[in-house]
């Protein structure tokens, strides 16, 4: 397969929710039996059938990079962590539904990687405020992933997903709120695989189908471009 | 009546501690993480109000504030309300939470806490046999046996501590030991770092289209779980999934190689951001501090030599000895009484307030570097065991800085220990932890520019 076939997905979220075991369910179909602490990013690789049972179906390698740490670490490991976020073409952002923290660290993680200046290095700027017109504007897909719902007891579930649909909202996004621990969540058929497999066709569709081949550009360019006129006009 | 008063000061201030320690709690150390058990935070801020009690009492008894009764009876109070809490009820939180973050033993935590907490109590019991702290005349559950006990853990992380610290402070504040890192050398170790990434991508590419033909052709690969699934993979094994195992095992070498790259990346970037720093305004002031500080540790180690070769402990505190050497080689008088009680009282003061901002900044930068959602809440009740300890052994070290006349509550208080055997084993934990840091950090220093020769 050609390496220009690659498909590059984000899965970014606070240390402890569960990205590896998630990462691991979605490539491979099973439960990770050992989670472990990740150092760095690990990568794994899912094998997705775009535009599923129609003429147009093709195989892609859709890469899930799984980016550890937390949100508040110090500058030189974001620093570190932003080579990571080069050519990405999709995010999925992973939250714990026991903590709310990890769904309000959520929109500091998505700015840290959407926000990534260009810079040589890859010294980061960002002030870290969080708005929503960049979100509006946003062309990488989103999706957002509650993890542990069975550690959730029933009468409280349905005020927890009041309040993870509206963090989807803010984002623009999909939700998607599962227990990495059971595969049947996800199994063929149940809602949660149409969601998954209609963000990953969207992320294929993105990289492939919308400027000739050409790589979508990043955030800040965008911003450079043609955001900058707007935002002066709201401050106003 | 006066008792009355003095009860409801100490109890002001006890509540003004608990606020501080809440507060610290909140905002610095758990800002990243969510509060889920208030029992940690009601114990952390619970330990820090009273062993600040305790500083609080020292100071009152040098400015001579409050009943000397009173003062007595709150020190006793206060001294069994921590021995209480560092002896019983942090050890059992520790060992709880420890329990509960295994997934096995989660039907019996309450019992494996106990488990636990009882193996901690042999040990700690088992700590006092080698050390000669006590007079053989006190029983079994008294006051000085604890308390002794507490004082050896804590004198030892007090020396290892002041060993660590006095030689990484000028270790890190001046410029002269940074290593020259270019962006050149930034950029070629990422490139690696991404090229060993594409690797392994590539690899799992190949995994997973072997695992996806084979599970379309029918044959369902069952990875070997267990002891008995392994030695049957010896004799029977698929031709295809030999194959597979080799590149497994490729992957594992390569998601190895690329966390070692990843460390060493951040390692670069860190020096990096220091080396800008060091251009800065702050940074000129804190090199030259550096040089300041290297001096006072090179003299702290030579007098620890001193004291530890000629087996002498210091018999006089500094502050009379300074008025001794003002009176009879200066020839200034004045009132000995009236000055070595407020110079005591700004020396001691000192030495608390730095020791505990010392304390609580290192605690902070310790608790980010190896803190997890699960594991924040055992490391939490761990600082706080070591922070309770820390300011117990500051007590009994203090004494030493204090002249006599004030040293007679704590002596009172703490009962018969042999604080001379303390300062000793200061003195020796110092100098060994100081010299072991030396090696490490020359070690360290080495080894980091012949990795970077070798890219």
């Amino acid at each position: 397969m050609a390496a220009l076939d690659r498909v590059k997905v984000l899965v970014l979220g606070d240390s402890g929710v569960g990205k590896s075991s998630l990462v691991h369910l979605l490539c491979h179909n099973q439960v990770l039996g050992n989670p472990s602490w990740t150092v760095g990013c690990s990568v794994d690789v899912r094998i997705h059938d775009y535009k599923e049972g129609t003429p147009e179906e093709k195989t892609y390698y859709i890469e899930l990079w799984d980016v550890g740490g937390s949100v508040g670490s110090a500058t030189s490991v974001k620093s570190t962590r932003a080579v990571f976020y080069n050519l990405l073409n999709g995010i999925i952002l992973v939250h714990d539904l026991t903590n709310k923290k990890s769904s309000q660290n959520l929109y500091r993680w998505s700015l840290e990687a959407l926000n990534r200046d260009v810079a040589p290095t890859g010294v980061l700027v960002t002030n870290g405020d969080y708005d929503r017109e960049q979100f509006a504007d946003n062309q990488i897909p989103l999706l957002v992933i509650g993890t542990k719902l069975d550690q959730i007891p029933e009468t409280k579930r349905n005020e927890v997903l009041t309040r993870t649909a509206f963090l989807a909202e803010d984002f623009n996004a999909e939700e998607i709120n599962l227990d990495c621990t059971n595969p049947r969540y996800l199994a063929a058929g149940s809602s949660n695989a149409v969601k998954l497999s209609r963000f990953f066709d969207k992320v294929i569709e993105k990289r492939y189908f919308l400027r000739d081949g050409n790589q979508v550009p990043g955030f800040s360019e965008r911003k450079r471009f043609g955001g900058g006129t707007l935002k002066s006009l709201h401050y106003d | 009546m006066s008792f009355l008063i003095d009860s409801s000061i100490m109890f002001t201030s006890q509540v003004l501690f608990f606020g501080f320690g809440w507060l610290f709690f909140m905002r610095k150390l758990f800002k990243d993480y969510e509060v889920r058990q208030y029992v940690v935070q009601v114990i952390f801020s619970v330990t820090f109000a009273f062993s600040c009690t305790m500083f609080e009492l020292i100071i009152f008894e040098i400015l001579g504030v409050l009943n000397s009764s009173s003062r007595y009876f709150h020190w006793k109070l206060n001294l069994c309300v921590i021995l209480l809490i560092l002896v019983f009820m942090v050890p059992f939180y520790i060992g709880y939470f420890v329990v509960s973050n295994i997934r096995l033993l989660h039907r019996q935590k309450l019992l494996f806490a106990c488990v636990l907490w009882l193996t901690f109590m042999y040990f700690f019991w088992k700590l006092g046999d080698p050390f000669p702290i006590l007079s053989p005349k006190h029983g079994i559950l008294s006051i000085e046996q604890l308390i002794s006990r507490v004082g050896v853990i804590g004198v030892t992380l007090m020396a290892l501590l002041s060993g660590f610290g006095a030689v990484n402070c000028p270790y890190t504040y001046m410029s002269y030991f940074l290593r020259n890192v270019t962006d050149a050398d930034i950029l070629a170790l990422e490139r690696r770092l991404l090229q060993t990434m594409d690797m392994i991508v590539s690899k799992k590419k190949r995994i997973a289209v072997a695992h996806r033909t084979m599970f379309q052709r029918g044959e369902v690969h069952n990875k070997p779980t267990g002891f008995w699934g392994m030695i049957k993979s010896v004799t029977t094994s698929v031709p295809g999934s030999e194959n597979l195992a080799l590149i497994q095992q490729e992957v594992d070498a390569l998601e190895e190689l690329s966390r070692q790259l990843f460390l060493e990346t951040a390692d670069l970037h860190a020096t990096k951001e220091r080396i800008e720093y060091s251009k800065t305004f702050q940074g000129k002031y804190f090199n030259f501090l550096g040089y300041f500080f290297s001096i006072y540790c090179v003299w702290k180690i030579f007098m620890a030599t001193i004291n530890i070769v000629f087996d002498r402990v210091g018999k006089t505190d500094p502050v009379t000895r300074g008025i001794e050497i003002t009176v009879n080689y200066l020839g200034i008088q004045f009132d000995v009484k009236f000055w070595s009680q407020h110079i005591s009282f700004i020396l001691v003061g000192i030495i608390i307030v730095t020791s505990i901002r010392g304390l609580l900044i290192t605690l902070t930068k310790f608790f980010y570097a190896i803190s997890s959602s699960k594991s924040s809440n055992v490391i939490v009740l761990l600082l706080a065991q070591i922070m309770g300890m820390y300011f117990v052994s500051s007590v009994l070290l203090i004494r030493m800085s204090m002249p006599p006349e004030y040293r007679t509550i704590i002596t009172e208080v703490l009962g018969e220990l042999q604080f001379n055997f303390y300062h000793r084993w200061f003195d020796v934990i110092f100098l060994v932890s100081a010299l072991s840091s030396i090696l490490f950090l020359y070690l360290a220093h080495k080894q980091a520019p012949e990795k970077h020769m070798a890219l």
